[in-house]
């Protein structure tokens, strides 16, 4: 536990030593701000016009406004995750920082989980600024906190996974930007697994549609906990860990 | 301390350490001499437990790096060829994060970081970042990270390498104020290294050990065959090379005679003797009392250079070293 500790916080300073974490967090508190923005703006504008028609239609501030941002934050995580990863091994690989941590009395899985721990913390810390949005609507309305607890619930949960899935792959590359291209174009293809799903019935169908990360996130988006989604994430989580113990292992038979 | 049997380490195509064996007894400073690619490196990081070895054992400090890792890890600080240093640390943090991460008691962590900094003269940077500081601080921050747990084994793979003179100089006092602490392998392909820094040298090629044996022995196997270089002239121009030659092959103690060239009527020999014999004198009177000139008469210094590369040459192994054995 100590060691986990000792890996984590220095990734942790390492993170805000170098411009990643600031980066990304700006980046991302830009982009979901405008969605924010968006989502508010659209939900004012139907209000005005149910009110000018004179028919009292119910608004739904979690339907039409939280779960959009939800879902949009969802997407957007997938874009940040491979920045977060990149760095983590290869880095280490590169500068031959590895041979520090692999010849010290640490196990390999306390580097790791260290390692992704820290990961997990910072995105953590970036789904905290999307929050400062939504604790803003609880000025003006009364949205129901239990599904927005949920929803968050569901976004670190899916993080968590793909941080794994970036881990795994930043130990496999000396070069960052290699690590991160990969991590990104795993994201996106466990992103548009979905639509490929729904283009047809049969038995692939379903079981490329299941793969999909965002079809796993929409129940955790509606406020629902699934054990099956939850299962799926906590599962995801475990594989990519595993592959980075596998990897971090032959690493000694290959060096 | 160190107890190696019967080492290979085999990647898919190269065989990079061929069935090596050696032994290091505590608190030695041990040279691992070798051209570039002789598998230097790579028995460094089997018993730094980095690399598991394809055959054969490597024992640490009782503990074999197989079997015991963790408890080898312990015992042993290493410093690879790059210091394995983080740029966006300052150096006291990054000797802290070394020291958790060795293990060592959070009471004792300021305590030691401390004695480390002094000892390798690294405290007056202690709160500067490494991406700003010199190689030789850098290398030196890589060793006190080495001792930072002060491990009973200290591996160090080429530690002077890429330093100024001076600097090759203080890591070299460095490293020879920690021998008697801690038993050092130290690996390097620069002779005059181990000569002066060494008490065992075992020098390695293509992976495998060719000479094991203090460095005192090794320059003396090679001292106890003397070897001369003899300058002759003819008082009357009156000389031949082969003559003289022979003159000097029948002088007691004398293995060997070389040809070297001519000069106008000198000529140039280099003699050899035999082991453990002094053939100086003899040599002198000989050449005077055949009535030529004797203009010079030089011991041919031998250094661990000749062993050196003689051994790691791929043609024959010399005499001189073979018959010592």
């Amino acid at each position: 536990m100590r060691n986990i500790n000792t890996i984590f916080q220095r990734e942790m300073k390492s993170y805000f030593t170098s411009p990643v974490a600031y980066g990304v967090m700006g980046f991302f508190a830009l982009l979901s701000g405008y969605f924010f923005y968006v989502y508010v703006y659209i939900f004012v504008q139907r209000g005005m016009e149910s009110q000018m028609m004179g028919r009292a239609t119910p608004m739904d501030v979690n339907e039409w406004v939280i779960r959009p941002i939800l879902m949009n934050v969802s997407v957007i995580g997938l874009f940040l995750i491979p920045m977060l990863t990149m760095r983590l091994f290869a880095e280490e690989k590169r500068s031959g920082t590895i041979e520090l941590l692999i010849t010290s009395p640490v196990r390999d899985i306390e580097i790791i989980l260290g390692k992704w721990f820290s990961a997990v913390a910072l995105y953590a810390c970036i789904l905290a600024i999307s929050s400062l949005n939504i604790i803003m609507l609880f000025g003006y309305g009364k949205p129901d906190w239990r599904p927005i607890l949920v929803g968050y619930l569901g976004l670190l949960l899916q993080g968590a996974a793909l941080l794994s899935i970036g881990t795994f792959i930043s130990t496999t590359s000396k070069n960052q930007i290699i690590a991160a291209v990969g991590t990104f174009a795993i994201c996106l293809i466990l992103w548009i697994l979905d639509w490929m799903s729904s283009y047809g019935t049969e038995a692939w169908a379903k079981v490329v549609g299941y793969l999909s990360v965002v079809a796993h996130f929409e129940t955790f988006a509606k406020g629902v906990v699934d054990s099956k989604d939850v299962i799926f994430f906590l599962s995801m989580c475990f594989l990519g860990l595993f592959l980075t113990a596998r990897s971090m292992e032959s690493l000694r038979w290959r060096a | 301390m160190i107890k190696v049997e019967g080492l290979s380490k085999r990647y898919a195509r190269t065989t990079a350490v061929d069935n090596v064996s050696f032994e290091v007894k505590k608190g030695q400073i041990v040279g691992f001499l070798g051209p570039n690619g002789a598998g230097k490196t790579t028995t460094m990081r089997v018993l730094t437990c980095f690399l598991p070895p394809s055959s054969g054992s490597a024992n640490v400090a009782g503990f074999d790096v197989v079997e015991q890792p963790m408890e080898v890890k312990k015992r042993i600080g290493y410093l690879p060829e790059t210091p394995p240093l983080y740029p966006e640390m300052e150096v006291e943090e990054y000797l802290t994060f070394v020291a958790k991460l060795k293990g060592l008691p959070s009471g004792d962590i300021k305590r030691r970081v401390g004695e480390v900094s002094e000892r390798c003269a690294v405290a007056d940077v202690s709160q500067k970042l490494i991406s700003k500081l010199s190689k030789g601080y850098r290398q030196r921050v890589g060793l006190a990270q080495a001792i930072i747990h002060n491990p009973d084994v200290l591996i160090l793979d080429e530690p002077t390498s890429g330093l100024d003179p001076k600097q090759i100089l203080d890591t070299r006092s460095l490293i020879k104020s920690l021998a008697g602490d801690h038993t050092i392998i130290l690996s390097t392909h620069i002779l005059p290294e181990v000569e002066q820094v060494c008490e065992h040298v075992i020098i390695i090629n293509k992976g495998k050990v060719v000479a094991t044996d203090t460095v005192h022995n090794l320059t003396n196997r090679l001292r106890g065959a003397e070897a001369v270089a003899v300058e002759v002239e003819g008082r009357n121009d009156q000389i031949d090379k082969g003559t003289v030659q022979q003159r000097m092959e029948q002088v007691p103690g004398v293995s060997r005679v070389v040809y070297k060239e001519s000069r106008d009527s000198r000529h140039l020999y280099e003699v050899e003797s035999l082991q453990g014999r002094s053939i100086r004198p003899e040599l002198a009177r000989s050449i005077v009392e055949s009535g030529w000139n004797l203009n010079e008469l030089r011991s041919v210094s031998l250094s661990l250079e000749e062993v050196f590369l003689s051994l790691t040459s791929s043609d024959e192994q010399p005499a001189m070293v073979g018959s010592a054995n």
